[in-house]
């Protein structure tokens, strides 16, 4: 059961082959068994059972719709009601939410079974999933590396069949690069495609929520319930969705695909350079045409984005102040104290760097060196997209620079880190979506291939990934030990 | 550009952030580090290029001046660390 697709699930839930509480039993038993990646922070299993229950109602009444008692699960920074929502953070370990996220919402509303909430980098900040307070995500690849980050929980449990399907959120990287390093679909929807409201905000012009599936047509069944415009989230794009399945099976006799040199060069480790060269390949194939393009800026997307994304954070995190929920530390004696030792003891490192550069790059003398300065590249960076994509359908390229990197490797050295996301992060920037796909493996390890494309072009991404996944089958290969 | 344990400090106050002082160093260490990967923007001439907040370009949406929300004081304090009598509790902040 654990291994099918939502569209496969969907008919066996009708046919009566199996229930949803049997389905949603069976994925809760995996969950246990596979307890030591540590992919889930909270699993909800008596709720889920409800649901499953409810779904069952539902489908016997025939007024389901596609998610209907299939079981996904929620990254943890999406707002759960009633339901212990963290980000990942110690600051949050006390945290029920008061109210729904859009998104959880709306799988709601399809009769959708939630499993739990999944482990991620603490506020979505890293790129290993090793800055969570509740400890390292294992990738089931390979136990001693890591899932990547920072939706590296909803990554491995999809990877390892403990959810069908999961919701990731994307601000630099965090859907497209776990996806890549777990084997699995992962899409980042256009700026605004997305509902951001009760999604706990990161660096809010960039952050986007999305799918995190194993195939491209699982994701357009997700995307479809996940996009639309959202009256809460003053960002939501007020934009009609389209119908995402239709176009799923479109030929792509005479697709044109630019690789941009920027992507091929040095840093990219030449198995992974390999891997993706004989996808290209496999599109050429399909009838696909291949140019170079050049986007000249992209080598200034990780400084602008350094100065961006912890400029926003800085701001959007300093509603953690210990006074209205939260942390709050013992025996404050003042109330500067009180936010100084809250805020100290409640966030970890890695979220106190970026706050730091972030009040850094926007405090007086500052701020029109670093701050107007990174948003003027942020304008070159998306014109460089605008005109490579006035020349050619989709953008193709590695999502990382090499296969998942061991545990603690990286950890010491943040620099290095972030340049790890080198190929993900000039996307958020421009605010184009762009997806993961596996390509195949090196040295046994996942490897992904990024496509990019040009605003609301979600549907072509699909169809794109999905023609690929119907002659090849990377994308059904499970790692060993989770079969 | 290198930034020293004091500038580290102030703008820990600035952000009311506590930082262990055993940290300050490599905090030091790694916000330096970032700003040497930040001097890369200065190579680039951005004379003219208007800066961009949003990637849509987009302005803000404006909404009738109307009352949708309910009251929800009770289910948003349930989950606050200390209040009495619907306020929240800070330490004294006035003599």
């Amino acid at each position: 059961m654990h291994n099918k697709t939502i569209a496969e699930l969907a008919k066996g839930l009708r046919s009566g082959e199996f229930s949803s509480v049997e389905l949603t039993t069976a994925f809760l038993d995996r969950i246990k068994q596979h307890n030591s990646l540590n992919a889930y922070i909270t699993v909800t299993e008596e709720l889920a059972l409800q649901e499953a229950k409810a779904a069952d109602l539902k489908l016997a009444k025939g007024d389901a719709e596609l998610l209907t008692g299939i079981p996904v699960a929620q990254k943890d920074i999406f707002c759960t009601e009633g339901v212990k929502t963290t980000c990942g953070s110690k600051m949050l370990d006390n945290f029920i939410a008061p109210y729904n996220a859009t998104v959880v919402d709306k799988f709601n509303n399809a009769g959708a079974v939630m499993l739990g909430k999944l482990n991620m980098d603490e506020f979505a900040m890293g790129s290993s999933n090793e800055t969570s307070y509740y400890g390292t995500v294992k990738n089931p690849w390979d136990t001693n590396t890591v899932p990547g980050g920072s939706s590296g929980g909803s990554a491995s449990a999809v990877a390892a069949r403990l959810a069908v399907c999961a919701t990731g959120t994307d601000t630099g990287g965090s859907i497209r690069q776990p996806a890549a390093l777990c084997g699995i679909t992962g899409l980042k929807p256009t700026y605004g495609r997305v509902s951001r409201y009760g999604m706990i905000a990161y660096a809010s012009s960039l952050d986007q929520g999305g799918p995190m599936t194993r195939s491209a047509e699982d994701a357009a069944i997700m995307l479809q319930t996940m996009a639309g415009f959202d009256e809460k989230d003053s960002t939501s794009v007020d934009l009609p969705v389209p119908d995402y399945m239709s176009g799923l099976s479109n030929s792509l006799q005479g697709l044109k695909i630019g690789l941009p040199k920027e992507f091929f060069g040095e840093g990219l480790n030449s198995d992974v350079a390999a891997t993706l060269e004989a996808a290209i390949n496999e599109y050429r194939k399909l009838g696909a045409t291949v140019t170079e393009v050049s986007m000249p800026t992209l080598k200034l997307a990780i400084p602008a984005y350094y100065v961006i994304a912890p400029a926003e954070c800085s701001a959007n995190l300093s509603r953690f102040d210990g006074v209205r929920f939260g942390y709050r530390c013992e025996s404050p004696v003042d109330l500067t104290d009180l936010y100084t030792r809250s805020r100290g003891e409640g966030f970890g490192k890695e979220v106190k760097r970026r706050i730091l550069m972030g009040t850094y790059a926007l405090s007086a003398g500052y701020y029109d060196a670093y701050y107007i300065k990174a948003q003027k590249i942020r304008r070159l960076i998306s014109e460089d997209f605008k005109k490579a994509l006035s020349e050619v359908d989709v953008i193709m390229g590695p999502v990382t620079p090499s296969i998942a990197f061991g545990i603690g490797e990286k950890i010491g050295n943040p620099i290095e880190m972030y340049l790890s996301d080198i190929y993900t992060i000039a996307i958020n920037l421009a605010g184009v979506p762009a997806m993961s796909v596996p390509v195949g493996f090196a040295k046994g390890m996942p490897v992904g291939l990024q496509i990019i494309g040009n605003y609301f072009a979600e549907d072509k991404l699909l169809n794109i990934a999905h023609q690929y996944q119907q002659v090849t089958d990377w994308h059904t290969h499970t790692p060993k030990g989770f079969e | 550009m290198s930034l020293t344990a004091d500038d580290v400090k102030k703008i820990a106050h600035l952000a009311r952030l506590g930082i262990e002082e055993q940290d300050v160093a490599s905090y030091a260490k790694d916000l330096s580090g970032m700003l040497d990967l930040m001097t890369q923007m200065s190579d680039l001439d951005t004379e003219g290029v208007e800066p961009m907040a949003h990637p849509m370009d987009q302005v803000q949406r404006l909404r009738a001046d109307a009352v949708t929300e309910q009251d929800s004081r009770e289910k948003f304090q349930a989950i606050a660390p200390q209040v009495e009598d619907g306020l929240y509790l800070v330490p004294k902040v006035i003599e």
